[in-house]
């Protein structure tokens, strides 16, 4: 993985510099509140419900074990002693004073980490395939790509004052696990007759008016991107609505001029931004690949992990959900899941960090990754050590076999956390994940992407979930609608409204008729509910969910 | 009152030749552009203006570095100045984006002195963006 060189170090600690500084003046009055919030934003410092928060970058959810040790010394020396990972590749720290974020941010420069726009109206923490260099169906690593951007965007002179935030997401796969089209700009990287280019879809986004993105350019030669990406983003900055900021972001610009004038414009400043890029960058990104070359795999037998699939039923079932093929055929994509039952998803204790941080070492090539569905991913792990990873795994409550079930849900913090929440999230989260691991039904239920959001932002992707939840504020009480279908993958798709929603008491038998409908409705295990849902409508489903709450209006 | 300030500090205003918002009659005269203008419009008008004078009116309307930015890759060459709302912090953005100085207010440059201004003169360095494009 990329390592900062001389010129990365410099800039990170001048920059830190600069924030010290500008908390210090905030704190001697040179700097009125208003002033220092873009500042402090565009260093990933947030002021929450009961506190400042910390959101540090893992940029396109890559770091080593040094780092991930470093996180849980932030969490422990700074705050509460855990971390929260997001939908974006960042983690959060949610108890920190202000006073100590420049010693955090200086902690986290000793291992190239930062917090640089993970927050404010600024090009933030480019995202990637959490499976990038690993995966087996990847047609080349988006991670070279997605550090060239992170070093363009960071601190770009043009765009650090922008409409509202801008969000850039890589994969170089056909399947899509970087949810690309729910980005301001999303990359697919593509091979064509040799040559190696971008598919670039601009405009989509989830918050109050979920769009999916439109191609802007369906094929875009490599060497042009970076010009074309400041093309894209300089006439945003220029015609994007700064009167609401609800209608800031790029999708609504595309929606309101159309993509063929957006096409227009982008490739006019395209013409003059292009000259100034002389290909030095592209040299750079050669040296950016070498660093990404994949490890020199250990060559031996598979046999201890076929015994023990056959021997250990508990390792059987975890196998069975929570790997994935790698590229290469006697290796395997672990994901460690961070949604025990009953826990906070994307929470890790620093004690669990530190586990995960010595497995990479030991026994994962010293390769961590961050998904956007808040889990820990090592992506590379050869077969014979599976049965003493999940071992240690197990021993630390991080075991969970539920990667891609009804249990592994996205959900944002909510109520329990953030100032902009209108419901819990939360709490709704453990409460479904308690209650179907009580029925053991999630293994029947088999794969299905449950996601929550506890306000219209959509922090928790509930528009592209199978099935969202969306909690609201109804005149003082929290209210959780309910939409189905959506798909955050290359088959994307906005989930539709079931109907008027359920209170907090009601939502979870909700959620279990909903199941045990589909249960019913399936016509082998082998249909999944998205597919059962594709084939029956929303008919069906929706009867099951209003059933009841019809028959108590009746009485 | 205002203050100029560039990478020496503050420093007095020399201009002497006023101001117009009038492209036409820009000759000699600076030409000051609102945060909305579209630069695109002054193709053409470039040879003018000694000045042109770009409108900060809130520190967080980044437009104007947009609109400087494109000014000088459309070949401007003369003296480009950032006035307004600018903070000491956006001195360097305000410099890479191609502005010569930068014109505050008196009331503002007294509660941003002019240390936090120097503090970024050295815009130069730790550039990501000079390094990628050569």
């Amino acid at each position: 993985m990329y390592q900062y060189n001389d010129f990365d170090k410099a800039f990170l600690d001048q920059r830190n510099a600069q924030f010290r500084a500008q908390v210090a003046r905030r704190l001697s009055g040179e700097l009125t509140e208003d002033e220092f919030k873009p500042l402090r934003l565009m260093n990933g410092v947030y002021l929450q419900l009961h506190a400042y928060m910390l959101r540090v970058a893992i940029p396109y959810g890559t770091l080593n074990s040094a780092q991930m040790r470093q996180l849980a010394y932030l969490a422990e020396r700074w705050d509460k002693g855990y971390g929260h990972f997001t939908t974006r590749q960042n983690i959060q720290f949610n108890w920190p004073k202000l006073s100590d974020i420049p010693d955090m941010l200086d902690a986290l420069a000793e291992v190239g980490m930062h917090a640089i726009q993970t927050s404010g109206n600024t090009i933030r923490n480019v995202t990637a395939d959490h499976f990038a260099g690993a995966a087996a169906d990847e047609v080349a690593d988006p991670r070279p790509i997605a550090e060239l951007i992170r070093q363009w965007s960071t601190d770009h002179p043009e765009f650090q004052f922008m409409p509202r935030k801008f969000k850039v997401a890589v994969t170089g796969a056909e399947a899509d696990r970087a949810v690309i089209r729910a980005h301001d700009i999303g990359l697919r990287l593509l091979e064509r007759e040799g040559e190696t280019g971008f598919e670039v879809i601009v405009g989509g986004g989830l918050g109050r008016t979920p769009m999916l993105g439109k191609v802007l350019s369906p094929f875009l030669p490599q060497a042009d991107l970076l010009p074309y990406l400041e093309a894209i983003v300089s006439v945003w900055n220029q015609i994007g609505r700064r009167d609401n900021k609800y209608k800031a972001r790029i999708k609504i610009t595309v929606h309101e001029h159309g993509i063929e004038e957006i096409r227009r414009l982008v490739e006019e400043r395209y013409a003059l931004i292009r000259p100034t890029f002389k290909g030095v960058d592209q040299d750079m990104l050669a040296g950016i690949k070498a660093q990404f070359a994949k490890p020199a795999f250990a060559q031996k037998s598979t046999t201890p992990y076929e015994d023990a699939r056959a021997k250990n039923p508990v390792f059987r079932a975890w196998s069975d959900v929570n790997l994935a093929p790698h590229a290469d055929a006697d290796h395997a994509i672990v994901t460690i899941s961070l949604k025990a039952h009953g826990a906070t998803p994307g929470d890790a204790s620093a004690e669990q960090m530190r586990t995960m941080a010595d497995l990479a070492e030991r026994l994962g090539y010293d390769q961590l990754r961050i998904s956007h569905e808040q889990n820990v991913i090592l992506p590379h792990v050869h077969k014979a050590d599976l049965p003493a990873l999940h071992a240690i795994l197990a021993e630390n409550g991080l075991a969970t076999a539920n990667i891609g079930l009804i249990s592994d849900i996205i959900a944002c913090p909510g109520m329990d956390y953030c100032a902009l929440a209108t419901a819990r999230s939360i709490p709704i989260a453990q409460q479904i994940a308690e209650r179907f691991d009580a029925l053991k039904l999630e293994h029947d239920i088999g794969p299905v992407k449950l996601k929550i959001s506890g306000c219209i932002n959509a922090c928790g992707h509930h528009h592209v979930g199978h099935i969202g939840i969306l909690g609201l504020d109804r005149a003082g009480v929290e209210n959780y609608q309910i939409t189905l279908g959506g798909d955050h993958t290359e088959t994307a798709a906005i989930g539709a409204r079931t109907g008027p929603g359920f209170s907090y008491d009601e939502i979870l038998p909700a959620i279990e008729r909903l199941l045990m409908a589909y249960l019913d409705l399936r016509d082998s295990r082998e249909e999944t509910f998205l597919e059962a849902y594709r084939r029956l409508g929303m008919a069906p489903f929706k009867a099951a969910l209003y059933q009841q709450t019809r028959a108590h209006a009746a009485e | 009152m205002t203050v100029l300030i560039n990478d020496t500090g503050f420093t007095p205003d020399d201009w002497t030749h006023g101001f117009t918002d009038d492209p036409e009659q820009a000759h000699g005269a600076a030409l000051d552009l609102a945060s909305d203008a579209d630069a695109a419009t002054l193709q053409g008008h470039l040879d003018g203006p000694k000045m042109i004078r770009i409108a900060f009116p809130s520190f967080a309307d980044g437009r104007g570095f947009t609109i400087a930015r494109q000014l000088r890759l459309m070949g401007y060459t003369g003296r480009l100045r950032a006035a307004g709302h600018v903070l000491a912090d956006q001195y360097a953005m305000a410099r890479r984006v191609g502005f010569d100085e930068v014109e505050i207010s008196d009331a503002h440059a007294e509660r941003q002195p002019e240390a936090s201004w120097t503090f970024r003169a050295d815009w130069k360095d730790h550039d990501y963006q000079s390094r990628l494009r050569g």
